[in-house]
């Protein structure tokens, strides 16, 4: 049998490859996207007067009711941890699930009676960290933030128009509204608002 | 289900279909060893690589030597993967966050899961690897347990190509010839491509971003007293991923660099990466299917077999289209689509995917053996969620795993031409090979071990409280599915899951890992035997009692034979547990 010269065959295989496979080419790749794409490559992260304030791919959450909210998230205790993504993994079945929605739904509701409340802002996405709402998630909340903001319906519901993404193509995917970058646009134009903004906190 | 939505499952099957021909004629090339336009850059590489590693490119093995070489570096793979795994905590460099070693149970688990291209992940990426760990242990191993299962596709197609041999070619030269040929070059393309969409790639460490709107987390401890913090970062994960996303889809691997796979907006951030990823997810497996005809001499076969294979696949997403898009009764909110809202089922869907684009995702993952998510199947609506479940339990034959995919397909191919020949009475033949019992009872053993694993370990699991049921993170129904899941994709090499499922514990790590150890290497040699003894026959001409392989008639038969065998095994367990769960859904029931 060819056993022995296999095995032989099989540690050099594994050693020679991996260098090959597992070093020089994930490098190469690293230096050429670093070259070619160095802000994609990096996250393309935002920088606020030098700090850095996030990603434009990855949501955060907000609760004051002068922004935007982001859908629910199960990445970490305050929702939207980039270093701990993930779903809620509740089934459709699951009381946890259907009681959280209810809720959720209820105080939605309240804020803004008699209009329905799209499904995106009361479900939890897969990533945690979803970036995005349906622009209906957005016009929902536009009364509450006009409100806060001092600003008129119409007026901040064109600003939401201009934030929206279509479908990729015209056809991929679904037409989207990136909360953060809403919420950072809307504090450049509409910076004044009530004593709830987290700068009077 | 709207116009977009078809419209993007219509562009993605004619964007594969389009594929077929010219990989499959690329791969025809490649492992036939003739000239490609790469040989000036990948041939002195080979050579070199042969010579580091004594290989006789000359020698041709028989089908005994094929196996043992394939199980004596899966085994190699294994240790060094294991090894790595557990002495992280001394990597000299590529740990930038200092992750500690990964405990023994989950290295097993996880070793086995990369080695057996099946990547089931028991771990979350972002917290528990550093970026040597997933650049030379996990991403490698996606590279070479999938050139691993082209090599054995192509090993068996020789088998029913090749006339009074004793040998199936060299399994050293298939692999090397798979990885630099095809996987190294689409890779190096396809990264790039990803990073310029969005994909991340890079060595840094996490960043930590200041929250515009710094948020209070309230806790209760056990005796009720309440504690507040105050969150005021985001920590941002990051690392080399566009490399190993292109090789995860086009290896059909599925092992997320992040937890949340391929879901997560550094690993897939718009609908057009989305769209990109499937498609190299059924592009090798497609294109073997050509190759198939290409290289026994009947194109037409190969076209047969696709279609029955899309056949499938239509049915597959238009049940879970259809599924998602009705949206869960129980949710009191909005689930109806319209042009600003994505409507449907969206527990554990990203607004940018919407209903069709997850929906195609969870059912070219599961048709093929990749197993990456970009939606979370433990959330979807029960019918939803058992057409993954369903796909994978037919085999993954649906284009299925690279290599792995055609060589689960040719064993359902043998089992109907065994029909066909019991129904006219006949000696059956496949492409001129005799079909006789030695090659039924192989292709059959291959076919028991899949369901056998599967419901033994189910079994096991859901009559033990304290190990078993007690990972079940959703009551009812549910949670038979969830472990039913965990086995089926283990068994099948898939690697998705129902990730409720607390699947870290010593009992899941272990089990898990066996039924994945099962699911491709018992599978394995049986088929290689077929091989083997199809390889040293005689090509007997066609007659008129020789059932036709390449018509539509031969196409519905194969269809069959997949569904019975699949849903004969597995309707019991199906019915108990997404069926149940749909019917009582429907009557508003909850757990």
């Amino acid at each position: 049998m060819h056993l022995r010269t296999n095995l032989v065959i099989s540690v050099l295989m594994v050693v020679v490859t991996t260098l090959l496979l597992g070093v020089v080419y994930p490098l190469l790749v690293t230096g050429l996207a670093q070259a070619l794409f160095p802000d994609r490559a990096n996250g393309q992260l935002i920088y606020r007067a030098g700090r850095l304030v996030g990603s434009r791919l990855l949501g955060q959450p907000f609760s004051s009711p002068g922004y935007f909210r982001s859908r629910p998230s199960a990445a970490g205790p305050a929702g939207y941890d980039a270093a701990a993504s993930g779903g809620t993994n509740l089934g459709p079945t699951n009381a946890a699930l259907v009681d959280a929605v209810r809720a959720r739904a209820d105080a939605a509701r309240l804020e803004n009676p008699g209009i329905p409340v799209p499904i995106d802002l009361v479900t939890s996405s897969a990533s945690g960290l979803d970036p995005h709402i349906s622009p209906a998630a957005a016009a929902f909340q536009v009364p509450r933030v006009a409100r806060e903001r001092g600003v008129a319906d119409a007026v901040l519901r064109q600003f939401v128009v201009e934030f929206t993404t279509p479908r990729d193509l015209g056809f991929l995917g679904e037409p989207r509204v990136n909360v953060l970058l809403l919420n950072l646009a809307l504090d450049e134009r509409y910076p004044a608002w009530g004593s709830s903004s987290p700068a009077n906190r | 289900m709207t116009a977009h939505g078809w419209a993007q499952i219509v562009v993605f099957l004619g964007a594969v279909l389009l594929l077929t021909k010219p990989l499959g004629l690329y791969l025809t090339r490649v492992f036939d060893r003739r000239r490609t336009w790469l040989d000036p850059l990948a041939r002195p590489v080979e050579r070199l690589l042969y010579r580091l590693t004594r290989v006789d490119e000359t020698h041709e093995m028989r089908w005994t030597e094929y196996a043992s070489a394939m199980l004596l570096f899966s085994l190699v793979s294994f240790i060094v993967l294991y090894a790595i795994l557990r002495l992280q905590a001394w990597q000299p460099s590529g740990n930038p966050q200092a992750l500690g070693p990964v405990p023994p149970f989950l290295a097993f688990n996880t070793a086995v899961s990369f080695t057996t291209n099946t990547n089931w992940q028991a771990y979350g990426g972002e917290s528990t690897v550093s970026y040597l760990t997933q650049m030379a242990g996990l991403a490698y191993q996606n590279f070479m347990s999938a050139a691993a299962g082209i090599a054995l596709a192509v090993a068996f197609v020789r088998g029913i190509a090749r006339r009074e041999s004793a040998t199936l070619g060299n399994f050293w030269v298939d692999l090397t010839r798979a990885s630099l040929w095809v996987l190294l070059p689409l890779c190096l393309a396809g990264s790039l491509v990803l990073v310029s969409q969005g994909v991340v790639q890079n060595l840094k460490p996490y960043d930590r971003a200041v929250l515009i709107d710094p948020q209070t987390v309230t806790t209760t401890d056990g005796t009720g007293r309440e504690t507040k913090t105050e969150v005021t970062r985001q920590v941002i994960a990051q690392g080399p991923v566009a490399s190993q996303e292109i090789i995860k889809e086009l290896g059909t691997n599925g092992g997320g660099f992040f937890n949340a796979n391929s879901s997560h907006p550094f690993e897939n951030p718009t609908p057009l990466t989305n769209l990109l990823e499937m498609i190299a997810i059924f592009a090798i497996p497609a294109g073997l299917v050509y190759m198939l005809g290409e290289l026994t001499g009947s194109r037409k076969h190969g076209w047969t077999v696709w279609a029955a294979m899309a056949f499938l696949f239509l049915a597959g997403v238009t049940t879970a289209y259809w599924a998602e898009a009705q949206g869960n009764p129980l949710l009191a909110a909005d689930q109806q689509p319209s042009a600003l809202a994505p409507g449907g089922n969206m527990e554990g869907k990203e607004v940018r995917f919407g209903i069709p684009a997850s929906v195609l995702f969870a059912t070219v993952t599961t048709d093929a053996s990749c197993g990456a998510v970009n939606a979370m199947h433990d959330s979807f609506t029960p019918l939803g969620g058992m057409v993954p479940l369903v796909n994978i339990m037919l085999g993954e034959v649906i284009f299925g795993g690279v290599g792995a995919g055609l060589y689960g397909m040719l064993g359902f191919i043998i089992l109907a031409v065994f029909i066909a020949g019991l129904m006219v009475g006949r000696t059956p033949e496949y492409l001129g090979k005799k079909i006789e019992a030695y090659d039924v009872q192989m292709s059959m053993l291959a076919v028991l071990i899949f369901p056998l694993t599967v419901l033994l370990f189910s079994a096991i699991s859901v009559i033990s409280p304290s190990f078993g049921t007690s990972s079940i993170s959703n009551p009812g129904p549910h949670g038979l599915t969830q472990i039913l899941y965990a086995f089926v994709s283990a068994a099948g090499n898939n690697g998705s899951a129902f990730a409720g499922l607390g699947a870290n514990t010593p009992w899941y790590n272990v089990a898990l890992g066996f039924a994945m150890l099962a699911g491709r290497f018992l599978f394995i040699v049986p088929m290689l035997a077929v091989a083997g003894n199809l390889a040293g026959k005689k090509r007997v001409p066609p007659s008129p009692g020789t059932f036709p392989v390449t018509t539509p008639l031969f196409a519905v038969l194969l269809v069959s034979v997949v569904l019975i065998v699949g849903a004969l095994t597995f309707f019991p367990a199906l019915s108990l547990g997404p069926i149940l769960e749909h019917l009582m859904m429907g009557q508003g029931r909850t757990f």
